[in-house]
């Protein structure tokens, strides 16, 4: 277990803690942020290029961004200051425990730690590229079509109600961007 | 003697690499880079500041800096020592951490971004495999510093500022991504190394066979610059900032190195991605006809960078800014349908290659041109249907 390793295993932990301690809400997703950052590095380091930059722009780039304006235009946002772990501490340990227990003993149990770690993994890319078109062509495109779905979905429950007929055209002067008479 | 000039800084590296103990080379190697990446594009930053800031002036009607040493080129220093002997005010409702580590974010993905350039001749810091998902990913880190810089300031100006800033980026990502497609499908990698590689070559025994010469590749390229303007929150597209009316939102509250810090990122981030412009549609390092490969390839990348920031501050010498709800249509309903249909039209591009009869080049060229050509009239025009844009006024001040 090199060293690098253990800065960014440190590194993912203190950021989950943190999420899950910090009192204020922006604090927590920032922790968040640290996490996903620090999963994207260890990707790198089992030289998973791919998938690591991907981890970072998604994760860091898209879900930390939506979570961040999502906490903003949330009402009230200001009054939650308590702290997300929950209060009987003996729960949240068993819980933690109980999971990443079940997650190890799968890991354990799949054969891949028998393995002998393959060598540096040849140009990855081109191949999720080709495998993506080729053989989860199916998959790749439903997601395409849900992701469709999600964002004209979004786009119809932002769309005001009093439909586009009522705005003010743009360059007339509404009452708002009137300047006061001098 | 042309290729030693070439690769002069090439052999000074590998010289400098070999003076060590072995133990300490991939380290060495690794330095050398980053110091160069950063001693260079710190000194292109002072300099564009200057230059910026003489170009707005002559734009402006005025003479721009010229006390500061001779011609005013002393001025970036003067002003970074301005910068750095300010004080360092934090708002006391301020979230001190956040407000602290913003500016580094904003810094520190720059920075990393340049390691994919391939700023010459086998001279890219490191060459990934992915290397351009390698540069959108770390350019995504730049929101969320804006973001932690907008909501740690306790401001409401800031606030709405960093707003603006997550909305444009975000929506500007998206014809920026969508804009490089066609070149890593046709170049068949997301390596900046081997889309240089692919633009080799020349028409006609003479004309370098850039992706600009293509139709996809120049309406990529008109589309890249626009997305990219953007995405580094430059004039026209300074929303975030607009300092006459949310008086420069995010960066409200900072003051002293760490004002500089977001100064430095947001030019940093504007030659990065030029650069990258430059290395998907213009070719790189390459020279533009076969009589001047002689010139040094570094010289073909910083003179193509140069022109690309000219062309910043001759745009936001020029353009006024966007209202809001301009910006979002160019964005949805403008530039993405034409991305898409940009790389349908790399798409067809590929397939046309065999065609072998008389007039077939002329005929490929207007053929995919037309297909985003004509989309690009058609939309715009019934975008500008319904709005009644009458003639500019202008109110002089008497």
């Amino acid at each position: 277990m090199d060293i690098a390793f253990l800065i960014t295993a440190a590194a993912i932990l203190a950021g989950a803690a943190g999420a899950m301690a910090a009192r204020n809400v922006v604090h927590c997703a920032l922790c968040g942020v640290v996490s996903f950052a620090g999963l994207a590095v260890a990707f790198l380091q089992l030289r998973a290029e791919f998938v690591g930059f991907a981890q970072l722009l998604v994760y860091v780039g898209a879900v930390a961004i939506l979570i961040v304006v999502a906490l903003l235009l949330t009402r009230n946002f200001e009054a939650m200051h308590e702290a997300l772990a929950f209060r009987p501490w003996t729960l949240g340990l068993a819980i933690a425990l109980l999971v990443s227990g079940a997650v190890v003993s799968a890991i354990l149990g799949s054969g891949l730690t028998g393995r002998a770690p393959s060598s540096a993994p040849v140009p990855a890319v081109k191949e999720i590229g080709d495998l993506l078109m080729t053989r989860y062509v199916v998959a790749l495109e439903v997601v395409g079509v849900l992701l469709t779905v999600a964002l004209i979905g979004a786009a119809l429950v932002a769309l005001r109600e009093d439909g586009p007929a009522q705005r003010a055209k743009p360059g007339e002067r509404g009452p708002v961007e009137g300047r006061p008479e001098d | 003697m042309f290729d030693a000039l070439d690769q002069l800084f090439v052999s000074l590296k590998h010289w400098l690499v070999g003076q060590l103990p072995a133990a300490l080379q991939p380290w060495a190697s690794l330095v050398i880079s980053a110091a160069a990446i950063l001693g260079v594009f710190m000194t292109l930053f002072a300099l564009t500041v200057l230059i910026e800031r003489k170009g707005l002036g002559r734009i402006q009607n005025r003479y721009g800096p010229n006390r500061v040493g001779p011609w005013g080129l002393l001025q970036p220093m003067a002003d970074f020592i301005k910068m750095l002997t300010k004080e360092d005010i934090v708002p006391s409702g301020a979230d001190r951490v956040v407000h602290f580590v913003a500016p580094l974010v904003m810094v520190v993905p720059v920075l990393l971004a340049y390691a994919v350039i391939p700023v010459g001749r086998n001279m890219a810091a490191v060459d990934f495999n992915a290397g351009l998902l390698f540069f959108f990913a770390v350019g995504a880190c730049i929101e969320l510093a804006v973001f932690m810089a907008g909501w740690s300031s306790r401001n409401k100006y800031s606030l709405l500022g960093g707003m603006r800033a997550i909305a444009q980026m975000i929506s500007y990502e998206l014809p920026l991504i969508l804009s490089t497609l066609p070149v890593v499908m046709l170049a068949g990698s997301m390596s900046l190394v081997d889309i240089t590689d692919a633009q080799g070559g020349h028409y006609g025994g003479w004309l370098a066979r850039w992706h600009v010469f293509t139709p996809w590749g120049l309406a990529g390229l008109l589309l890249f610059t626009v997305a990219a303007t953007a995405e580094s929150n430059r004039a026209p597209f300074d929303l975030p900032e607009g300092e006459s009316e949310i008086i420069a939102g995010h960066l409200v509250e900072y003051s002293g190195f760490k004002y500089a810090l977001f100064f430095i990122g947001e030019y940093l981030g504007m030659f990065a991605v030029s650069a990258l412009g430059i290395t998907l549609f213009l070719g790189g390092w390459r020279a533009p006809v076969l009589w001047l490969e002689w010139v040094p390839s570094y010289m073909w990348f910083f003179l193509k960078l140069g022109g690309f920031v000219a062309l910043f501050i001759w745009l936001r010498g020029t353009l006024p800014r966007l209202r809001a709800d301009h910006l979002m249509n160019l964005a949805w309903k403008f530039l993405l349908p034409l991305v898409l249909l940009n790389a349908m039209s790399a798409a067809l591009w590929h397939y046309t290659a065999q065609w072998t009869f008389a007039g077939a080049g002329l005929a490929r060229w207007l053929l995919c041109a037309s297909l985003v050509g004509v989309p690009y009239v058609v939309l715009g025009r019934r975008l500008f249907a319904g709005q009644h844009i009458g003639p500019r006024t202008y109110r002089m001040a008497a």
